[in-house]
C-alpha cells in the first residue's frame, strides 16, 4: 500500500499549551484511521495543521511523498486532501451547488456556468449515492442533509484523503451506520480516510489503524482486533475509567416541572416544538435523548422562560409561570445549566465571583437595594470555588482563564448553590475532560437525591442512559415515548430517535 | 456567454418589476408631453444628484460583501476630492487631479483594511477614524485661491444624444458619469455571476468556508476594500472634478452617509442602490424644480432628510426581511485548537 | 504600575500626536515651540483662556460620557452630535420663550428641557434596536443627519431671530444664563458632578451591572434574568439625556443661543474623548479639559506662530489613531491591552 500521508514529529502549541506534541503518524491509501481522543487532546488540532488551516510550530507534512508549505490550504486541496468538518462549512444563504463549487468554479467565459456546476454536482452524488437537490438553499437543509453537502464538497475534488471530524455528533445511531458504509467505501475506492472521534464503538466499527492522543501526545496505535473498548478507554484516558456511573435507586416524589400542550417556535419562525407534554417528579432523573435539532433547545428555553411559548404551559412546583420571564423562573426555583456556557452560561470578562452571582446580582444577599453588596459577593465566590473544586488562581481572575471543565464548574456551582426544586441540565458535560465529567455526573446525583428533579438533556446517548431514571425520546419537536430506564436499550432508542415507530 | 446575458435578462424582468418599469416610463411620457422643458431638467438632474451617491454606496457594497463595514466612505470621499482638486488645480491638469483622487482613494481604502483586516480593529471605530483623519488632513492642509483650469467636459455620444429625452438626460454627460454607471452594471454582473463574487459573497457570510476550500480570505478583502477605496477616489474626483469644480472644507456635506443609507436602502445590491440614489437625487431635483416654477415651497432642509427618513421607516418596518452580509463587522480569525 | 500600565497607551498617543504636529508645523516653515508654548500658556495659565477652556470642556466632557454610557452598555453612540444639537436648540427655545420665571427655576427648566429633547433622539435609536433589531450605528448616523436639517429648518424658520440674516434663534434671556464661579464655568462643575454619578453608577449599582452585563454578553444577560431590550433602550435613553443636557449647557453657559454652526463636532469629539479615557467615566475629565485648551486656545497660534488652528483637527485624529488602532500595545507588547470592540454587524443585532 502507498503512503499517502504522512505526518513527522508534528508540534504545535498556543500560548503555553502544548496542543501537539511531536506528533507522528501515517494514513495509506485505501486504509481508514482513526485519531481517539477525549477533548483538549489535541485531535482537531493535529488535522487542522495537516489540512493547512493551522501553521504547526515545527514538524514536517508530506502528502504522497511532497512535502508541504505550512498553512497553505489551497495547495492540500490541490494535492488531493479534502475534509469534513464538525462545524460545517457552508454559506448558509447560498444553494447546495454554490457551496460545492466554491472555490474551483466552473466557468462559460468568465462567468460561472450554474449549468456544468449542477451537472457535476448531479454527477458526483450519483457517483458517491449521496441525494441531494442542487438548487436547494443550505439553510433550508436539515442537518444530516447539510453533512452530505459537506461531503460531496470534500469529494468534489478528486479527493483522496478524506478527513472526517466528529462526524456523528449530529446524526442518529442509524445515520451513523450509513455514514459507517459511505466510509467504508470510500475506502474499497482507494481512499485514504481520517476519523476523527471520541466514540469507542464506531472506533471498533470502522477503523483499519487506530492512533490514541492524550495531552497531545501520541500514547498508542493499535488495531480493533488487538483492542478492546474497555482497553481503548484506558489507553485513552491513562487510567482505568469506570464506564458506569453509579448511583443508587431513585427515590421519586411529587411532579416538581410540569410541561403541558407546549409549542415554540425557532429562530427562523418554524415550529420546533409541536405539543410536548412531560413530567420531572422531585427526586429523579428524566432524560431527553435525540439527535440534536429535534426542538430539544427550544424546549429547554421554552421552559427556562428564554423563548416564547406559542401554546402551552410550564408549572414548577405546582405553579404556572411566564414565558419570556427567565427571571420569574428561576425565582419559582427553576435553575438552568445552559447548553451553550460561552454563550448563555458565562460572561467572560466578568470574574467568576461575578458569574457565580451572575443571575442573583439584584437579589439579597448580593445586592441592598440599588446597591451590590461586594463583600457577600467575595465570600460567596470563596465559598464556592472551595466547595466545588474550581482550579483558579483567584476568585477575582476573569472567567475567560479558565478550561473548559473549569468554567462548567463554575455555572454549575452557581445552579446547585441555591434553593431549587427543578434542575434543567443541557449538555452538561459538553467540551469537557474525563475528570471534570465523572465529577458533574456526581453533581447531578447528588442533586437528584437531595430531592431536585432533574431535567437532563443531552446528546450522548450512553450519558442519558447511565444517568436517567427515565427516558424520553425526542424527535421532530415531540416527545415519541417516554420509557423506564431499566428497557433502556441503544437499537431501540435509536430507532425511536430517528422517528421510525418501534 | 449570450445565454447567460439572456438568462440574467429575464430575471431582472419579473412581472412585478415589469409593471413599475411600465409605470415609471408612462409617469415621464406624460410628464413629457405636459412639460418637456422641466421634465429633461429634473430627470437630467436625478442622474446628477444620484450618481455620486449611487458611485458612493457601491464603495460599501464592495466591502461590506467581503465582510468589511465602512463607514468612512464620507473620509474618502472628502480626502479624494481634496486631493483631486488640489492637484489638478498645482498642475493645472485634470488628469493629474483625476489620478491623485483615485490613489488617495485607494489609499484611504488601504487604510481601511490594514486596520479592519489585518489588525482586527473594531470596524466602526476604524470608520470613524478614517472620516476624523479626514477631516483633520483636509482642513489643516486647505488653502484658499486655488482653482481648476477647467472641468471635464461634457461628451455627446454621436447618435445617441440626439434621442429625444433620453439623449439629454444620459448621453450628454462628463466622462466620469459614463464610467461611474458602467461600473455600477459591471458590478453587479460580477458579484452575482462571477467566481470572483461567488468567493466575495462567501467571505461575506462565512469566511471560514471561503477559508477551508482554499481561498484567500485575506487577500480578496484587501482587494475589494482598496479597489473600494479606488472607487470612491473617482466618486470624490467626480464631484470636484466634473460636478462642482471647486473645493472647500468639508465639501462631501454627509454624502458619504447618505451612501450607507442607499446600500442598505438598495439592498446591498448594485442595481439596487442605483435605483435608491436615483430615487433620491430625484425627490431633491423634483422639489428644487417645483421651487423653480414657483409652484410649491419645500424647505431645503426637509429633502435633505429624505433618504435618512425613508432609510430608517424602511428599515423599522422591514425589520428581518433586510439582511446585510451576514459576517460584516466581524473580524476573521481562524478558529484555534 | 497598574495605573502606568493602563494609560500609557492614551499618554503615548498624545506625545506621538503632538510630535507629529510639530514635524507638520515645521515643513510649514512655523516654530513648533512657539505655536505649542502659546497654545497651552493660553489655555491653561491666563484667567480668560481657564475659563474659554473650561467652558469648551464642559459640553465636550457630557458629551464625552454620553459615549461612555453606550461604549460600556454594548452601543456604539455615534449618535451624540444629533442628540447634542437637539438638546442645544430645545433650551435655547426654552431659554428665550419661557419668561417670567426667577433663575433658579428657568436653569433648570431649561436644562431639563434639553435633556428630555436629547433623550427622544436616543430613544428612537434605542427602540429601534431593542424592537426591531436595527443596528444604532446606522439609526444615530441617520438621526444625526435628521436633526441636523430640522434643526437648520427651525433655526433658520419657526425659530429665527428677527431681523437676523443668519440662522439662529434668539438670544436667551438672563435668568436662563448660567454664570460662573471664580471666574470657571458653572456648567463644568456639573459635568465633574455627572461624571462621578456614572462613575459611580457603573461601580456600585445593579443598574450599572445590567448595563455593563448586556454590553458584554447580551445572551449570559438574558439567560440571567436581564430583560436585554429595556435595558438597551434605558442606556440610549440616558446617552441621549446626558448629550441633551450638554448641548443645552452648551447653549445656556457659552453661546447663549442656538446657531447650527457653533457646535459642529462636539459629538464626535465626544467620541474621540470616550476612547482616550478607554470608557472610564472619571477619565472623560481630563481628556475634556485637554481638549477643551486645545480647541480654545487653538487660534491663538495663528497669531503666535502662524499655525493655522486646523491643526488641532489633525492632531485630534491622530490621537484617536494610536489610541484605538492596536500599534502601541503592540510594540510594547503590553498583554491585556485589548482593543475597544464593541460593535457589531448590521446584519446581526
Amino acid at each position: 500500500m502507498a503512503t499517502l500521508l504522512q505526518v513527522k514529529n508534528l508540534t504545535k502549541s498556543f500560548g503555553s499549551v502544548i496542543a501537539n506534541n511531536n506528533i507522528s503518524f501515517e494514513v495509506n491509501a485505501g486504509e481508514i484511521v482513526a485519531l481517539l481522543g477525549e477533548n483538549g487532546a489535541g485531535k482537531s488540532t493535529l488535522v487542522k495543521s495537516v489540512f493547512g488551516l493551522l501553521r504547526p510550530d515545527q514538524g514536517e507534512i508530506y502528502i504522497d511523498g511532497k512535502q508541504m508549505a505550512p498553512g497553505d490550504t489551497a495547495a492540500v486541496i490541490a494535492s488531493g486532501v479534502g475534509m469534513v468538518h464538525q462545524h460545517f462549512q457552508l454559506v448558509p444563504v447560498m444553494s447546495v451547488t454554490e457551496n460545492i463549487i466554491l472555490g474551483d468554479e466552473p466557468k462559460d467565459g468568465i462567468f460561472i456556468s450554474i449549468k456544468k456546476a449542477e451537472k457535476k454536482v448531479r454527477a458526483l452524488s450519483e457517483k458517491f449515492g449521496l441525494a441531494v437537490d442542487p438548487t436547494a438553499n443550505i439553510e433550508d437543509l436539515p442537518v444530516g442533509m447539510q453533512q452530505r453537502v459537506e461531503i460531496l464538497k470534500a469529494l468534489s475534488k478528486d479527493v483522496r484523503l478524506l478527513i472526517f471530524d466528529e462526524p456523528t455528533a449530529v446524526l442518529t445511531p442509524q445515520e451513523t451506520d450509513e455514514l459507517i458504509l459511505v466510509i467504508k467505501n470510500l475506502a474499497q475506492l482507494g481512499v485514504g480516510v481520517i476519523v476523527i472521534t471520541h466514540k469507542l464503538r464506531e472506533v471498533m466499527a470502522l477503523a483499519d489503524r487506530v492512533v490514541v492522543l492524550r495531552d497531545g501526545k501520541v500514547v498508542g496505535t493499535t488495531t480493533p482486533k488487538q483492542s478492546d473498548e474497555a482497553g481503548l478507554a484506558q489507553m485513552m484516558v491513562g487510567r482505568n475509567v469506570v464506564l458506569e456511573v453509579s448511583k443508587g435507586a431513585a427515590n421519586p416524589g411529587q411532579p416538581v416541572l410540569s410541561v403541558k400542550g407546549l409549542e415554540v417556535f425557532d429562530d427562523r419562525k418554524l415550529l420546533a416544538v409541536k405539543g410536548v407534554d412531560l413530567q420531572v417528579r422531585s427526586g429523579e432523573i428524566l432524560g431527553i435523548a435525540g439527535v440534536e435539532g429535534n426542538g430539544q433547545r427550544e424546549l429547554v428555553e421554552a421552559i427556562c422562560g428564554m423563548r416564547v411559548r406559542a401554546k402551552g404551559e410550564v408549572l414548577v412546583g405546582g405553579m404556572g409561570t411566564k414565558d419570556m420571564h427567565p427571571h420569574a423562573v428561576h425565582e419559582a426555583g427553576l435553575s438552568h445549566i445552559p447548553e451553550d456556557r460561552e454563550k448563555h452560561g458565562l460572561v467572560s470578562s466578568y470574574s467568576i465571583a461575578d458569574n457565580l452571582i451572575l443571575n442573583r446580582f439584584d437579589q439579597q444577599p448580593f445586592a441592598r437595594g440599588w446597591f451590590r453588596n461586594m463583600s457577600a459577593i467575595k465570600k460567596n465566590a470563596d465559598l464556592l470555588v472551595k466547595k466545588f473544586d474550581i482550579r483558579t488562581t483567584s476568585p477575582a481572575a476573569l472567567a475567560s482563564a479558565l478550561s473548559g471543565g473549569n468554567k462548567q464548574k463554575v455555572v454549575i456551582a452557581r445552579e446547585l448553590s441555591q434553593d431549587l426544586q427543578v434542575l434543567v441540565a443541557a449538555q452538561p458535560t459538553r467540551g469537557v475532560d474525563v475528570g471534570s465529567i465523572e465529577f458533574i455526573h456526581k453533581q447531578l446525583i447528588a442533586a437528584r437525591d437531595g430531592g431536585a428533579g432533574v431535567l437532563l438533556v443531552s446528546a450522548e446517548l450512553d450519558e442519558i442512559i447511565s444517568l436517567s431514571d427515565r427516558i424520553a425520546v425526542m424527535s421532530g419537536g415531540i416527545i415519541v415515548a417516554t420509557i423506564d430506564n431499566k428497557n433502556a436499550d441503544r437499537d431501540y432508542l435509536g430507532r425511536l430517535m430517528a422517528g421510525l415507530s418501534a | 456567454m449570450v445565454g447567460v446575458v439572456t438568462k440574467m435578462t429575464k430575471s431582472v424582468m419579473r412581472s412585478k418589476k415589469t409593471i413599475y418599469l411600465y409605470l415609471v416610463i408612462l409617469a415621464i411620457a406624460i410628464a413629457y408631453t405636459i412639460n418637456s422643458v422641466s421634465t429633461v431638467a429634473v430627470a437630467a438632474s436625478s442622474i446628477t444628484f444620484g450618481l455620486p451617491l449611487a458611485m458612493a454606496a457601491m464603495v460599501g457594497i464592495m466591502c461590506e460583501r467581503t465582510g468589511v463595514v465602512n463607514i468612512g466612505i464620507e473620509g474618502t470621499l472628502l480626502t479624494s476630492s481634496f486631493f483631486g482638486f488640489f492637484v489638478a488645480a498645482l498642475s493645472q491638469n485634470l488628469i493629474w487631479g483625476l489620478i491623485a483622487a483615485i490613489a488617495s482613494g485607494a489609499a484611504t481604502g488601504l487604510l481601511l483594511a490594514l486596520l479592519t483586516v489585518s489588525w482586527k480593529m473594531d470596524q466602526i471605530i476604524a470608520g470613524t477614524i478614517v472620516n476624523i483623519l479626514a477631516t483633520g488632513l483636509t482642513s489643516f492642509f486647505y488653502k484658499q485661491g486655488y482653482s481648476l483650469p477647467a472641468i471635464f467636459p461634457r461628451w455627446s455620444i454621436p447618435g445617441l444624444a440626439e434621442i429625444p429625452f433620453l439623449g439629454r438626460v444620459l448621453f450628454q454627460s462628463g466622462p466620469i458619469t459614463y464610467f461611474g454607471l458602467i461600473f455600477i452594471l459591471v458590478l453587479y454582473f460580477a458579484i452575482y455571476h462571477t467566481p470572483w463574487g461567488l468567493r466575495t459573497r462567501a467571505i461575506g457570510e462565512h469566511p471560514s468556508s471561503a477559508d477551508t476550500s482554499g481561498i484567500s480570505v485575506l487577500r480578496i478583502k484587501y482587494t475589494n476594500v482598496v479597489i473600494a477605496g479606488a472607487f470612491g477616489g473617482l466618486t470624490g474626483a467626480y464631484l470636484t472634478l466634473e460636478l462642482v469644480g471647486s473645493f472647500d472644507r468639508g465639501f462631501s456635506a454627509g454624502k458619504g452617509f447618505t451612501a450607507l443609507a442607499i446600500m442598505i436602502f438598495g439592498r446591498w445590491n448594485p442595481i439596487g442602490a442605483l435605483l435608491a440614489a436615483v430615487f433620491f437625487g430625484f425627490a431633491q431635483a423634483l422639489a428644487n424644480q417645483l421651487m423653480i416654477d414657483g409652484l410649491v415651497n419645500i424647505p431645503g432642509p426637509f429633502i435633505n432628510m429624505l433618504p435618512y427618513v425613508l432609510t430608517i421607516v424602511v428599515l423599522a418596518f422591514s425589520a428581518g426581511k433586510v439582511r446585510g452580509p451576514a459576517a460584516a463587522g466581524q473580524p476573521y480569525e481562524r478558529e484555534k485548537a | 504600575m497598574r495605573f502606568i500600565r493602563a494609560w500609557i497607551t492614551p499618554l503615548i498617543a498624545l506625545f506621538i500626536a503632538f510630535a507629529i504636529g510639530a514635524i507638520l508645523m515645521i515643513t510649514q516653515g512655523s516654530d513648533p515651540v512657539k505655536a505649542y508654548q502659546s497654545l497651552f500658556t493660553t489655555a491653561f495659565s491666563t484667567q480668560e483662556g481657564l475659563a474659554k477652556t473650561f467652558g469648551k470642556a464642559t459640553p465636550l466632557a457630557i458629551s464625552g460620557l454620553a459615549v461612555v454610557i453606550g461604549l460600556r452598555a454594548g452601543l456604539f453612540n455615534i449618535g451624540a452630535q444629533g442628540q447634542l444639537i437637539s438638546g442645544a436648540l430645545a433650551a435655547a427655545w426654552a431659554g428665550y420663550a419661557i419668561t417670567g420665571l426667577p433663575m433658579i427655576a428657568h436653569v433648570p427648566l431649561c436644562l431639563l428641557i434639553g435633556g428630555f429633547f436629547g433623550s427622544i433622539v436616543g430613544y428612537i435609536a434605542g427602540a429601534l434596536k431593542a424592537y426591531r433589531g436595527i443596528h444604532e450605528v446606522i439609526t444615530t448616523i441617520m438621526l444625526n443627519s435628521i436633526v441636523l436639517q430640522l434643526a437648520e429648518y427651525l433655526s433658520n424658520g419657526p425659530l429665527k431671530e428677527e431681523g437676523s440674516i443668519i440662522a439662529r434663534t434668539p438670544e436667551v434671556l438672563d435668568t436662563a444664563k448660567i454664570g460662573s464661579v471664580a471666574g470657571l464655568p458653572i456648567g463644568f462643575f456639573l459635568s465633574g458632578l455627572l461624571a462621578l454619578g456614572v462613575w459611580w453608577i457603573f461601580k456600585k449599582t445593579t443598574t450599572g451591572f445590567r448595563f455593563e452585563t448586556v454590553g458584554k454578553n447580551k445572551n449570559a444577560a438574558w439567560y440571567a434574568g436581564i430583560a436585554v431590550k429595556r435595558n438597551t433602550v434605558f442606556a440610549m435613553v440616558a446617552c441621549g439625556a446626558l448629550a441633551g443636557f450638554g448641548g443645552a449647557v452648551e447653549t445656556l453657559g457659552v453661546v447663549g443661543k442656538f446657531e447650527p454652526a457653533f457646535n459642529q463636532g462636539l459629538g464626535f469629539d465626544g467620541i474621540t474623548i470616550a476612547l482616550l479615557a478607554r470608557a472610564n467615566p472619571l477619565a472623560v475629565i481630563p481628556g475634556a479639559i485637554l481638549f477643551g485648551g486645545m480647541r480654545g486656545a487653538g487660534p491663538t497660534m495663528q497669531f503666535s506662530a502662524g499655525v493655522s488652528p486646523e491643526i488641532i483637527d489633525l492632531i485630534l485624529a491622530i490621537v484617536l489613531f494610536f489610541v484605538t488602532a492596536p500599534i502601541i500595545s503592540r510594540i510594547l507588547k503590553l498583554k491585556n491591552d485589548t482593543t475597544t470592540q464593541v460593535t457589531s454587524g448590521w446584519g446581526s443585532n
